[in-house]
């Protein structure tokens, strides 16, 4: 592990009072702050920050999602999101006009299995989540591949300045995009350098609490590419 | 499978302040305090046809304890005791909250405590029960029926299957020469031997606050309850936090020094519904084996 | 009240049938991530009593009706595997484990954050491999770590531990041999960073002077398996898994 500067922190550990951290993975119990999860407690700036490293993904309205078609209702689709909630895209939402379930079918736009990237438009605790594909890039999903990980491990696929990202697509040669409920779509050149990319991606995940880490997946990745014979991409 | 009670009664919240409120003076709001059960009423033989029975009445909640022996075989490793089971049935008749079907986690539960009071300390001896070693021993059927719920069904529970224990008069048999036993109901040959008396008092623990005998609303609106079994001697011989709520250590001990002095009304109530006398004799307080 | 235990229990050095002292816990051993379809799961061992815990959720529950409109429901099952036990135990759910899934639930109610999921359940599955004495404790503690695991928000990590009373010597963390003999069985589970009981049940008879001496000892033990907790939990990402207590 990291040494005295980041340290792993386990539920019901106190935090030291300055500690930046919302609920509800940071809680007041008697005057003093206590983790709820596991996570890093980072004290190299001004003042602690815990990074929750488990987390269930909650719905904000604006964040932009890759949902997975998991069920069909008269005017809408229900939508996994990776997320307690099933959330709700309306027919005419997608369609952008009324839609008339007599005359129309659903399953011709999306069907169950289907990814699509979508906004989160509204979500409060006594509703469903509320999505939206109207917005640039956003809707079905047709090519490239999915890649599901912890959504407490999102922030280091980017990396500080996206610097992880940058080196990903560079070294690949793949387009990836990074939702933050844990899906990544990425959209490669050929199979070989897909699954490089997939097993890139699964290291970060195991290793995401780690220094050093863009480094060690660049260096992975490259040798990879060795071994299956591709060359710069 | 166990899940969260999601069908629960909604106390109102003035009902819940105003339980608040008086708790916190002391007070309850059947003008009782902190530490006195409610009314016992205890009747015994109040069915015949079964071999020892009681009606107990805790303030509104009602409960009705049959005890049936019937002659079988004893399990395989205790050849030379007797065999007790203990069943509770929360009757839909008895609260709006109770819905027909086999005893739910809340009944078994309660059958299991009240089982284990008793089989601890031997309070019905089981050698006692036994006719011929290895073969054929009495099997007494307790089983518990609750009438009305206001709360506080162990307490209740508890004492009527003392009172019917206390009560039971085992029936005669005829032993045949082919080794069959048969029973003969219309005469009986003697009660049974009780070596203990268990009651069990509970306690709810309402915020900082703990009470004995909880009512219904006060037992809805408390964060958990324990209930501990006494024996006659003032020994605990059983335990059982029941509720989701937590406690402290320091609460626990609250909750142990109330719980017995309830207990203390529920054994003389007891003591006099059985003419004066508790058919056991009691041995010094906290005395050993 | 036995009566049928061949076995000297504690012998006149003050030693039990397997050699430990009083105060002695089993070997105990701890290991997260175990399940890769749960959200989170554990296996934890107190000597030859083996549990497996698995988290699901919070989910929306298929049937709808399994629901509260303010909190997430806890749905927790404890279920003893058919060859966990000397004889063949029927896979239908016995009255005991009808009892026990109850109290295991209350153990996490006030200590899982469930306010933050209305609408919604938290899956426990609790599978007794092995039974040696002390099911329920070790039960608890796995499903702790099972929640935690699966990064469910709870207020601490919560522990259990029995103590018994054999021979008139309290003794911490009983097996099944001491359990079927003893005068006394305590189980107890406890959250000692927020210093809360959440379990506790008593089968036997103690004095009030033993009550506070057994309570002591578990709280004691309690306290250590909870740092065995932490341990394991966070040794998951320092690559090693696995976490033994000598």
């Amino acid at each position: 592990m990291a040494g005295q500067d980041r340290v792993i922190v386990a539920p019901g550990d106190t935090l030291p009072d300055d500690v930046q951290g919302k609920e509800p993975y940071v809680i007041d119990i008697g005057g003093k702050k206590v983790a709820t999860v596991v996570g890093l407690l980072d004290l190299r700036g001004e003042k602690p920050n815990f990074i929750p490293l488990l987390h269930v993904y909650v719905p904000k309205p604006g964040d932009v999602v890759i949902g997975l078609v998991s069920s069909i209702g008269v005017m809408n689709w229900f939508v996994d999101i990776n997320s307690p909630y099933a959330a709700v895209l309306t027919a005419q939402d997608f369609l952008g006009r009324p839609y008339n379930p007599l005359t129309d079918d659903l399953t011709r736009y999306l069907k169950v299995g289907d990814y699509i990237k979508a906004k989160v438009v509204a979500f409060d605790r006594s509703r469903n989540p509320l999505l939206t594909v109207n917005g640039e890039g956003l809707g079905k999903i047709t090519e490239g591949k999915i890649v599901e990980i912890q959504p407490a491990k999102v922030p280091r696929v980017i990396g500080k300045k996206k610097s992880m990202l940058n080196m990903l697509e560079s070294e690949t040669g793949c387009q990836i995009f990074v939702a933050v409920n844990g899906r990544i779509h990425i959209l490669c050149p050929n199979k070989d350098l897909e699954s490089i990319m997939v097993l890139a991606i699964k290291m970060i995940e195991r290793e995401a609490h780690t220094v050093g880490l863009t480094e060690r997946v660049q260096k992975y990745i490259q040798e990879l590419k060795k071994i299956k014979g591709i060359g710069e991409a | 499978m166990s899940l969260t009670p999601f069908r629960i009664p909604i106390v109102p919240e003035l009902r819940k302040n105003t339980i608040l409120s008086l708790i916190a003076k002391g007070l309850r709001v059947d003008d009782r305090d902190i530490v006195t059960p409610r009314n016992v009423k205890i009747e015994t033989g109040v069915i015949e046809k079964a071999e020892g029975s009681a009606l107990v009445r805790l303030g509104a909640t009602q409960v009705m304890v049959g005890v049936k022996a019937e002659i079988g075989s004893p399990f395989r490793d205790t050849p030379d005791e007797g065999v007790i089971t203990v069943n509770a049935e929360f009757v839909p008749l008895a609260s709006p909250m109770f819905e027909p079907g086999p005893p739910d986690e809340n009944a078994i539960e309660l059958a299991r405590v009240i089982d284990r009071s008793i089989r601890e300390v031997n309070a019905v001896d089981r050698k006692a029960l036994v006719i011929r070693p290895g073969e054929k021993v009495w099997v007494l059927f307790i089983d518990i029926y609750v009438l009305n719920h206001d709360g506080n069904l162990f307490d209740a529970s508890m004492l009527a299957t003392m009172a019917a224990l206390a009560t039971t008069k085992l029936p005669d048999y005829e032993e045949y020469e082919t080794g069959d036993i048969e029973i003969v109901r219309e005469k009986t040959i003697g009660p049974l031997k009780l070596n203990h008396i268990v009651l069990t008092s509970t306690i709810a623990k309402i915020g900082d606050y703990i009470i004995a005998d909880p009512n219904l609303d006060e037992e809805t609106v408390s964060d958990t309850r324990i209930v501990f079994a006494f024996d006659e001697n003032g020994r605990i011989v059983g335990a059982q936090k029941t509720g989701m709520g937590a406690i402290t250590l320091d609460e626990l001990y609250r909750a142990l020094k109330i719980a017995k002095q309830a207990a203390n009304v529920y054994f003389k109530s007891l003591e006099e519904a059985l003419g004066g006398r508790l058919p056991v004799e009691r041995q010094g307080v906290e005395g050993h084996g | 009240m036995g009566g049928k235990a061949q076995v000297r229990l504690i012998d006149e050095f003050g030693r039990r049938h397997d050699g430990r002292l009083p105060e002695e816990m089993r070997p105990v051993r701890m290991q997260v991530g175990v399940l890769d379809n749960s959200d989170g799961s554990a296996i934890v061992e107190y000597g030859k009593t083996k549990v497996i815990a698995a988290v699901y959720g919070p989910r929306e529950p298929v049937q709808r009706f399994m629901v509260l409109p303010d909190r997430a429901l806890l749905r927790v099952r404890y279920h003893m595997a058919p060859f966990s036990t000397w004889e063949r135990k029927s896979p239908a759910p016995s009255r005991r484990e009808v009892e026990l899934s109850k109290v295991i639930r209350e153990a996490f109610e006030d200590i899982v954050l469930v306010k933050l999921f209305p609408r919604t359940t938290i899956d426990v599955f609790i599978e007794v491999l092995q039974a040696d004495g002390g099911t329920r404790t070790a039960a608890v503690t796995a499903a702790s770590l099972a929640l935690a695991d699966a990064g469910i928000p709870m207020k601490a990590l919560v522990a259990g531990v029995a103590v018994g009373k054999i021979d008139g010597v309290l003794v911490l963390d009983v097996d099944e041999i001491e359990d079927g003999s003893g005068e006394a069985d305590l189980p107890v589970a406890a959250a000692p960073d927020i210093g809360k009981i959440t379990l506790f049940q008593l089968n036997g008879v103690l004095t009030e002077e033993e009550l506070s001496k057994a309570m002591d000892m578990a709280l004691s033990a309690i306290r250590q398996l909870v740092e065995l907790e932490k341990k394991a939990l966070k040794e998951k990402y320092a690559f090693s898994r696995e976490v033994r207590s000598e």
